[in-house]
């Protein structure tokens, strides 16, 4: 039991902060915190493919005399790239907010919603 | 690639995907007076795509298949650009209803979006056109990641810029949505790469079979169906959808509806037919029976949703939920006829939902007219607009000889096939409530008198105008061909359908 917790504590740490980003992305009512929420989701995600990369004695993939094993270098490539999508998603949806708050005067779901039914 | 040869027909798969990329970042950075040409530099992009893609798709069916490697690299090291037979389809098809989008938005899409943000809207349509085309070329299923992403944040873009407050929430709430969805792909992708050591998809397909019943592949599986499901709002998870194409400008509703969440269908087949192969989705998951069950709910759901709106646009959103359903439907029946047919509904559907958007945005422009109680007796005052409507309606409903009526007849025959009865009163009752739905529009247009004194809900009391013929022309074409692809029907359409469902099946 002891061995499936501990032996794989890289997975346990990726499973209980997407959760946690999941739960802030349901649960918040406010559209900023929601979007730190989707942060979370996502970084979880690009630990999770670091996390797998990691090769048992392994040394940072660069070139060095000394280095026997070098870890994998894809996935930290891999996550460069998605790191970059995650920062437009972010910045997309800032912006969205800023828009949000301009036309109804509130960033609160509920406040929103509440406009919405009062127009129709 | 031994030879560094500069000649352009060998790039064709890569200028494909550049061509879009490259004319939208022109199009924000340019001078002001080549920025108000947005529309234009878009029409010639588009055209520019329509001819690679043409050009490509003749290639393919000469050779059976066409790869690319990216900067020489040859695969599985390097990034490859895959186009068989289906991605040769999709391509040309993604072109060809963008080029039509195109021709109406350089026409009229002033109508619906202020003039100083049009440049903006031309250019995250074409970076739309240049993620989904890449999304349908690439053979590297981290690639497919990136150009959906690419994809998806110009749709958001697209949606928001609506002319009701309302499009910025539809386009927040996509947003969520549709993160959640790609960080799903994202991680099916991290299990499939931990399982098998590659990314590439021929590979993966290689390598896969040995590992079917590890957990590993499982979890990818699951996580990438689901995060396709949402790509393509399967129901249920279809939620996100009827806002976001609701107050989306017209324009960009058609091109959302006719080549978004066919390309989001394109992904899902590619990861159930190519990435994975017909026998797991047989014999180790009962993924089969899950999809049959949900897309005849999304069939029912969907035309029963339609019938109770009141909208126009929400009215036609709902109807993509339902037609999603059938593609979904002819795919998990995975006979020969059923295939054809769902790739058939999906030329269909991408045709006609374009048409029937684009004429939803003509209706506003003309006459104001966004509630269904709007258009009665519209049918004397904008008689082109209604023509191409019904004659897209009546593709769509699925009655003969047009090619809607093509693609059902094809997926009931392969459920009859397929031994699965319980299905076909599911697609006959869904081309029923498909024509009910429509009818409630068509019916007042025709055959209502126009009320005295009504003001439309659109706009406030302004005079008819008529609609530029260059928006017109882009919905009475496509509608146009629905029919005559249908007349034409043991066609080039069919038998391309057919061969490149038969190669899926492999």
């Amino acid at each position: 039991m002891i061995e499936f917790i501990a032996g794989k504590y890289n997975y346990w740490i990726y499973i209980i902060l997407m959760m946690i980003g999941f739960y802030a992305i349901i649960a918040k009512g406010n559209l900023i915190k929601k979007i730190v929420g989707i942060n979370i989701f996502q970084t979880a995600v690009f630990l999770f493919y670091i996390s797998i990369s990691k090769v048992k004695g392994g040394t940072a993939p660069i070139h060095w005399d000394k280095a026997v094993i070098y870890d994998n270098p894809l996935p930290h490539v891999l996550i460069l790239t998605a790191i970059v999508v995650s920062v437009s998603v972010t910045a997309v949806a800032l912006a969205l907010i800023i828009r949000i708050h301009k036309e109804y005067g509130s960033i609160e779901e509920d406040r929103i919603l509440r406009s919405r039914r009062e127009k129709l | 690639m031994t030879e560094p040869v500069l000649s352009l027909t060998q790039h064709i798969p890569a200028l494909l995907v550049l061509v879009p990329l490259l004319a939208s970042a022109i199009i924000p950075f340019s001078p002001a007076r080549l920025r108000r040409a947005g529309g234009t530099v878009a029409l010639l992009a588009n055209a520019a795509a329509l001819a690679l893609a043409s050009a490509l798709a003749v290639e393919t069916f000469r050779l059976g298949r066409v790869t690319y490697n990216f900067g020489g690299w040859a695969p599985p090291w390097g990034i490859e650009y895959a186009v068989d037979p289906l991605a040769a389809i999709m391509l040309l098809l993604v072109a060809f209803v963008s080029f039509a989008a195109a021709v109406y938005s350089r026409a009229a899409a002033g109508a619906e979006i202020a003039h100083e943000k049009l440049p903006y809207y031309h250019s995250a349509g074409l970076l739309l056109v240049s993620g989904l085309s890449g999304m349908i070329i690439t053979g590297d299923v981290f690639n497919l990641y990136v150009f959906l992403e690419i994809a998806s944040l110009a749709g958001y873009a697209l949606i928001a810029a609506g002319r009701r407050r309302d499009a910025l929430v539809a386009s927040f709430n996509y947003l969520i949505l549709g993160t959640i969805a790609a960080t799903f792909i994202l991680l099916g992708i991290g299990y499939l790469y931990m399982a098998s050591g590659t990314l590439n998809i021929a590979d993966l397909r290689e390598r896969l079979p040995h590992i079917y019943h590890t957990k590993t592949v499982l979890t990818a599986f699951a996580f990438l169906m689901v995060g396709f499901s949402i790509k393509t709002a399967l129901f249920p998870l279809h939620i996100w959808l009827p806002d976001a194409y609701t107050y989306a400008p017209s324009p960009a509703s058609a091109l959302l509806a006719a080549a978004g969440t066919k390309v989001g269908v394109y992904a899902m087949l590619r990861v159930t037919y190519t990435v994975f192969r017909p026998e797991f989705n047989a014999s180790v998951v009962p993924m089969k029976t899950i999809l049959l069950v949900l897309s005849s709910a999304a069939i029912i759901y969907g035309a029963v949703m339609a019938i109770a709106q009141k909208d126009i646009k929400r009215m036609l959103a709902w109807s993509s939920v339902s037609q999603i359903g059938y593609i979904v439907l002819g795919a998990a029946i995975a006979s020969q006829y059923s295939l054809t047919g769902s790739l058939l509904h999906m030329i269909n559907h991408a045709l006609m939902k374009a048409a029937l958007f684009m004429c939803a945005g003509l209706m506003l422009i003309s006459t104001g007219a966004e509630k269904i109680s709007d258009l009665r007796g519209a049918a004397a005052r904008m008689p082109l607009t209604m023509a191409a409507f019904t004659a897209a309606a009546v593709s769509m409903t699925g009655i003969p000889p047009t090619l809607g009526f093509m693609s059902k007849w094809h997926i009931a025959l392969g459920a009859v096939e397929a031994g699965l009865w319980a299905v076909v009163p599911v697609v006959l009752a869904g081309s029923l409530l498909t024509g009910i739905y429509f009818w409630k529009v068509i019916e007042p247009a025709y055959f209502a008198a126009p009320p005295e004194g009504h003001i439309p809900s659109g706009r406030g009391q302004a005079p008819d105008t008529p609609a530029p013929f260059w928006a017109a022309a882009p919905a009475a074409a496509l509608a146009g061909l629905g029919v005559l692809l249908g007349l034409a029907a043991w066609t080039p359409a069919a038998g391309a359908a057919r061969a490149a469902g038969e190669l899926l099946l492999k």
